[in-house]
């Protein structure tokens, strides 16, 4: 798992060598400097030589130095390294992220992506951070202290090869254990965050039927489970340091009373024993900096597992059929369709639809609430795959076409508009980018959104906040018809945007896009009769199933639900 | 780094290390028990190195075996206590950190569900979400192991400093004046940290949000191929991000190894200066050397403190941002008038009776006709009507540009009361000022005579029941989110509630009927079934006044003649507000307000309106225009 996620390094891998380098030149140095100490009180002052005293002060001021400029570069070094693989890390979810269909995105909800994208990665960026000194380090320290040890007295050391196992045993029993415990803690983050943004997203809803207290006892709820969790896990993580200390002062027991025992012998020196003592110290130190090391890395393992969860997931649709080819006309086919959104559903939402668009037709669909008109035509720009059946585009699959192209050539305004935070000028401008202000209002003109962009507080600059919220629903539904039409597309797929738009406003844009744009094939769907009526043909969808087809008059004449639809829109202009 | 100088520099940090102690004083018996803890494992720690060379000196030298014995079981009691001392108090810190942690979280979230809607419309919430995770993260990984060891290390110090003071005065100073550079060194240091640990958080907020908007408008970015020009937008952040926490990291990185540095010079200047000394007879060897030892040990302390600056940097700048949160104003509710269930006395007037105080239409079996009335601030009783008035409202979202001016309109109880025009004329705008999501600018609204400044936000909106144009729904079963409209709702009348918004048929065909879970939104669900379930949500509610934004707009005409029976049972003498384009929905309103260009030009009922041929008149025949 952690190679899968060092393997991200990518240019940063450099910056971890040089680190490594630094680290292990500068502990180097920290075993230098304790040894010329020794020279100055050893030799200088036992040999009342200033000038010596002096010059070997120097060279440790001069070694201090060049350990300072070591650490600094270690500091810079793993700061890049580490914070270059989260940056890493953080562009190729992201990238996974946007090749993820809507099932995918299910699969793991919203909220939880987002911190698979941003406290997971922090969380590893900071253990190759701050874990690299550490772990380079105190190899090294352990083993010349190791090594120390046991050429000033092999027997007394042999201490060590009980106490060091054991140490090993106890973290290893920890780490054992805490890790599941992360993971569980993890999820229950998760669980706040989903409340979190279900809350931010429904504020209104919440304000509305003032349920600020019942949402706050929900969050209450996975806030002392989230609690519960972290309290285990970092109790259980926490037990490290006491382990450690019982291992240090037992070793240290047993050396003063076995090393006591052989100075009373005569078989070591009192030298030798106060030696081995301030070396269990440094072993010690340098187990605990390493035994941090490995509690944080645990803790990164429950964060790398979610964050390779993410580059895993394999996006349900892909260009694997796709050839280089673009839509040239706009002419589609629907041959026996199946649909539904998950394998495992008994029932189909679609069932054996086909039917026919010549290029530069405009088509009609309605049907009752829930019969899934949205979700058939999501099915041509393929934001889902046919289950069953083909769906045709100028003759060849939809699949055939690589999606950019696909998705080019097909402009379709959804019926929950999204617009984003930005001026409204980008947000138009995703229809093209380097569309000019000329463009933009020429597609605003058609799109009917000409006549309030004036009495927006900055035009085109005026901020749109997450959502578009400082815009009517109406003026929203037309600005996203604006935004659609500058992709110039063969196809346009109105999926019931015109809902907030009054009639009059509507019946404008219609007979503007009929007269701009007469060779872009439209697809309407609607819930008023008007908007339809004078498209070439309307498809009358029910309960998932196409039960009708024909002009305006045709099916007036022959169709049940077609009339009854009718019939209650125009029961209320009678009145 | 210069472009980096216009960034918020940090601003205080005291009050914010305040905030922070504040929610310590919770548990000040916990602390100090903690830091008594941390007193003792210090000081077996600290004594057990003392006492090696007494043990030496005294046992070992002198071959005294049953002494040696004695001592080290000594040791190993007073070590047994140190690691107790140490055990206890690691696990004492969690749950203190812990309890601290959750109610922060708690606070926050609560203090968010105050906030006034303007505050939601301007961030996006993955930017506040983000101080929910990101930012409460860094504190909880600075309180677990930081916050101890910075008591230790104070400990340390001061008991270090005071040995070499004890033992050797004159050239206590040099190491005094070292440390003094050190702990100069690192403020400075840590000053600078804390700008990109700041900007650190404050970006990785920024991605936070980016990532949640981007992934809930994924179909539109879909559609329009977007993908390239945001992955690019993102790398952007990314990059910024990533230069943020380099910075935060090298600069409080650096700490360790310059401090390290100075107490190398520090030692080498002891020990040269030592040296002098001993060379001039000042000092004996033995003396100097067991000096030097306690020199470097005085470094250890420091040292071990700047391993953590960079948490503790980190946890400040995520505190601040949190308390920065919450210090933001709250919406502004000083009303006085509250909701209460009260009974009509013989005379006729009104008297607070007990019991559930929010529900209308209840009245237990037997009892005295009960209704809701206001609690006038004087005592006195209004009874709850629903008559609402706007004189003269005047409303912008910004200062400078007002949406809306001079409405004036008066809803009678009972009444339905329509808005129409045509989009953008701020119809939406009208009835969130009812309720009070945007307070107006001038004018006034009364509700039953009273301001509705004067009203209890809390009792006002619960006096009021919407249905938006935007359908939310929870995490949950169909029957939860129905049940949000009323929480104490029983099985049987969220069904009747379901029937009614004609939303029955629909769930019931589901795999697993009313407990079937919703996910993301409702995401599986279609614009329109989401609509019906709003709708069943505000039956369930049974307000004295309604207000429905486009409830039906998803809605296929069909379904909403079957739901008009249920609406109107649902209407049945509420004053409702609603706003619909599709006229047939608001024909048999008893008012009709037309509205274009931020006023009422025309209003009426619907026989008036079109007889009168204007505006109203158009709307009407443009859709119908086949007739």
């Amino acid at each position: 798992m952690l190679r899968r996620i060092f393997s991200y390094f990518h240019q940063y891998r450099k910056y971890l060598v040089v680190t490594v380098i630094c680290v292990v030149a500068e502990s180097f140095f920290e075993l230098v400097i304790p040894l010329m100490m020794a020279d100055i009180v050893d030799v200088g002052v036992a040999n009342g030589d200033t000038s010596y005293i002096i010059h070997k002060g120097l060279q440790m001021v001069g070694c201090a130095i060049l350990a300072l400029l070591l650490g600094i570069g270690s500091a810079r070094f793993a700061a890049l390294s580490g914070q270059g693989l989260g940056a890493e890390l953080r562009k190729e979810e992201y990238r996974r992220l946007q090749a993820f269909s809507f099932s995918n995105i299910d699969h793991f909800q919203l909220s939880s992506l987002v911190t698979r994208l941003t406290s997971d990665v922090t969380s590893i960026q900071n253990s190759v951070s701050s874990g690299l000194r550490p772990v380079c380090r105190s190899p090294v320290m352990l083993f010349v202290a190791t090594g120390m040890a046991f050429s000033i007295n092999r027997n007394l050391a042999m201490v060590f090869l009980v106490a060091l196992p054991v140490l090993g045993f106890l973290l290893f029993w920890i780490i054992f254990h805490v890790r599941p415990l992360y993971t569980r803690m993890q999820t229950a983050m998760d669980a706040v965050n989903r409340i979190v943004q279900e809350n931010l997203t429904a504020i209104r809803v919440v304000k509305a039927y003032v349920r600020g207290d019942y949402e706050t006892l929900k969050f209450a709820e996975v806030n002392d489970h989230l609690t519960f969790q972290s309290e285990k896990a970092f109790r259980l993580a926490s037990l490290n340091m006491p382990a450690l200390q019982f291992v240090m002062y037992g070793t240290i027991l047993s050396i003063l009373w076995f090393g006591g025992g052989m100075v009373q012998v005569g078989t070591m020196k009192v030298g030798e024993l106060t030696g081995i003592l301030s070396y269990v110290m440094q072993i010690l130190n340098s187990m605990m900096m390493l035994s941090g090391v490995f509690m944080m890395v645990t803790r990164s393992l429950a964060s790398a597992r979610r964050i390779v969860e993410v580059l895993d997931e394999e996006p349900e649709i892909t260009d694997q059929n796709a050839r280089e080819i673009q839509v040239e006309r706009g002419e589609i086919t629907f041959d026996h369709v199946y649909f539904k959104y998950n394998r495992e559903a008994p029932e189909y939402v679609l069932s054996d639809i086909s039917f026919h668009i010549e290029a530069g037709q405009t088509i009609g669909i309605v049907g009752q609430t829930g019969s899934a008109k949205s979700t058939l035509v999501q099915l041509i720009p393929r934001l889902y795959e046919a289950t069953k059946g083909e769906i045709r585009i100028d003759g060849r699959p939809v699949n055939q076409y690589p999606l950019v192209h696909l998705r080019d050539a097909i402009a379709m305004v959804l019926q929950k508009n999204t617009l984003f935070s930005g001026t409204l000028r980008d947000n138009l401008r995703w229809g093209k980018e380097d569309a000019t202000d000329e463009e933009i209002l020429e597609a605003c003109r058609i799109a009917g959104a000409d006549e309030f962009l004036g009495r927006l507080a900055h035009g085109l600059d005026t901020e749109m906040g997450q959502g578009g919220v400082n815009v009517s629903g109406g003026q929203k539904q037309r600005l996203c018809i604006a935004r659609a039409l500058l992709k110039h597309p063969k196809v346009l797929i109105l999926d019931d945007s015109t809902s907030a738009v009054d009639t009059a406003t509507e019946a404008r844009i219609r007979s503007q896009l009929a007269e701009k744009l007469p060779q872009m094939t439209k697809i309407i769907i609607a819930q008023r009769i008007s908007s339809v009526r004078h498209a070439d043909r309307i498809l009358i969808l029910d309960d998932g199933k196409l039960c009708g087809e024909g002009t305006h008059e045709e099916l007036l004449a022959g169709n049940a639900i077609y009339q009854e639809i009718y019939e209650s829109q125009k029961e209320g202009a009678e009145l | 780094m210069a472009r980096y100088i216009g960034y918020k520099r940090p601003k205080n940090t005291k009050k914010t290390i305040q905030s922070l102690l504040h929610y310590f004083g919770y548990h000040k018996w916990l602390l100090a028990l903690v830091i008594l803890l941390v007193f003792i494992s210090t000081a077996a720690n600290l004594m057990g190195t003392y006492l090696l060379k007494p043990v030496i000196n005294r046992f070992i030298l002198p071959g005294d075996r049953q002494g040696l014995l004695q001592a080290v079981v000594a040791m190993a009691a007073m070590y047994a206590c140190g690691a107790a001392a140490t055990l206890g108090y690691k696990q004492l810190m969690v749950i203190m950190a812990q309890k601290v942690i959750r109610r922060i979280r708690a606070d926050l979230f609560e203090h968010v569900q105050q906030l006034p809607l303007p505050y939601f419309d301007a961030h996006t919430h993955g930017e506040l979400m983000s101080r929910f995770t990101n930012d409460v993260d860094t504190i909880q990984e600075a309180l677990n192991d930081s916050f101890t060891l910075l008591i230790q290390s104070f400990l340390l110090f001061t008991g270090t400093i005071a040995m070499l003071m004890i033992l050797n005065f004159r050239l206590s100073l040099i190491v005094v004046a070292f440390m003094i550079l050190m702990i100069l060194f690192i403020r400075f240091s840590s000053r600078r940290s804390r700008r990109y640990f700041q900007r650190q958080q404050a970006e990785l907020a920024r991605i936070n949000g980016f990532v949640e908007e981007m992934v809930a408008g994924q179909k539109v970015e879909k559609v329009f191929n977007h993908e390239k020009a945001d992955f690019e937008e993102f790398c952007r952040r990314n990059e910024e991000l990533r230069r943020a926490s380099t910075g935060a990291l090298t600069y409080s990185g650096m700490t360790i190894p310059s401090i390290v540095c100075l107490s190398y010079i520090n030692y080498a200047i002891s020990a040269c200066v030592g040296g002098m000394l001993a060379l001039s007879g000042g000092l004996d060897l033995g003396s100097l050397s067991s000096y030097l030892v306690y020199v470097r040990q005085s470094a250890q302390p420091l040292n071990q403190f700047t391993q953590q600056v960079n948490f503790l940097l980190a946890a400040l700048s995520g505190a601040e941002r949190i308390f920065e949160l919450m210090e933001e104003p709250p919406e502004e509710d000083t009303g006085q008038v509250t909701l209460c269930r009260a009974c009509r006395e013989a005379d006729g007037s009104l008297r607070e009776t007990s019991g559930s105080r929010q529900e209308a239409g209840d009245r237990p079996a037997g009892a005295a006709e009960t209704v809701l009335a206001w609690k006038l601030p004087d005592g006195t009783f209004r009874p709850l009507e629903g008559r609402v008035r706007f004189e003269n409202v005047v409303f912008g979202y910004a200062p400078e540009k007002t949406v809306l001016k001079g409405i004036s309109l008066e809803a009678e109880p009972g009444q339905k009361i329509a808005f129409v025009g045509s989009t953008g004329a701020g119809k939406t705008t009208i009835i969130n000022l009812v309720n009070r999501f945007y307070e107006i600018s001038s004018g006034q609204i009364t509700y039953d005579g009273i301001n509705i400044r004067d009203i209890r936000k809390k009792d006002l909106r619960q006096s009021l029941s919407m249905v938006i144009q935007d359908t939310h729904l929870f995490t949950g079963t169909i029957a939860d989110n129905i049940r949000y409209g009323r929480l104490d709702a029983a099985d049987e009348e969220v069904r009747r509630a379901a029937q009614i918004a004609n939303a029955d048929s629909f769930i019931r065909r589901l795999p697993q009927g009313y407990d079937t879970m919703l996910y993301g939104d409702g995401s599986n669900l279609s614009q329109g079934q989401r609509q019906l379930l709003a709708i069943a949500r505000a039956a369930v509610s049974r307000p004295p006044v309604l207000i429905l934004d486009e409830a039906t707009s998803s809605i296929d005409t069909r379904t909403e003649r079957l739901i008009e029976k249920g609406m109107d049972a649902i209407m049945e003498g509420r004053t409702v507000f609603v706003i619909a384009h599709r006229l047939s929905t608001v024909r048999n309103s008893e008012k009709i307000l037309v509205l274009e260009q931020r006023q009422i030009i025309e209003q009426g009922n619907h026989e008036e309106l079109v007889a009168k041929g204007g505006r109203y008149y158009q709307l009407y025949t443009g859709q119908f225009e086949m007739e």
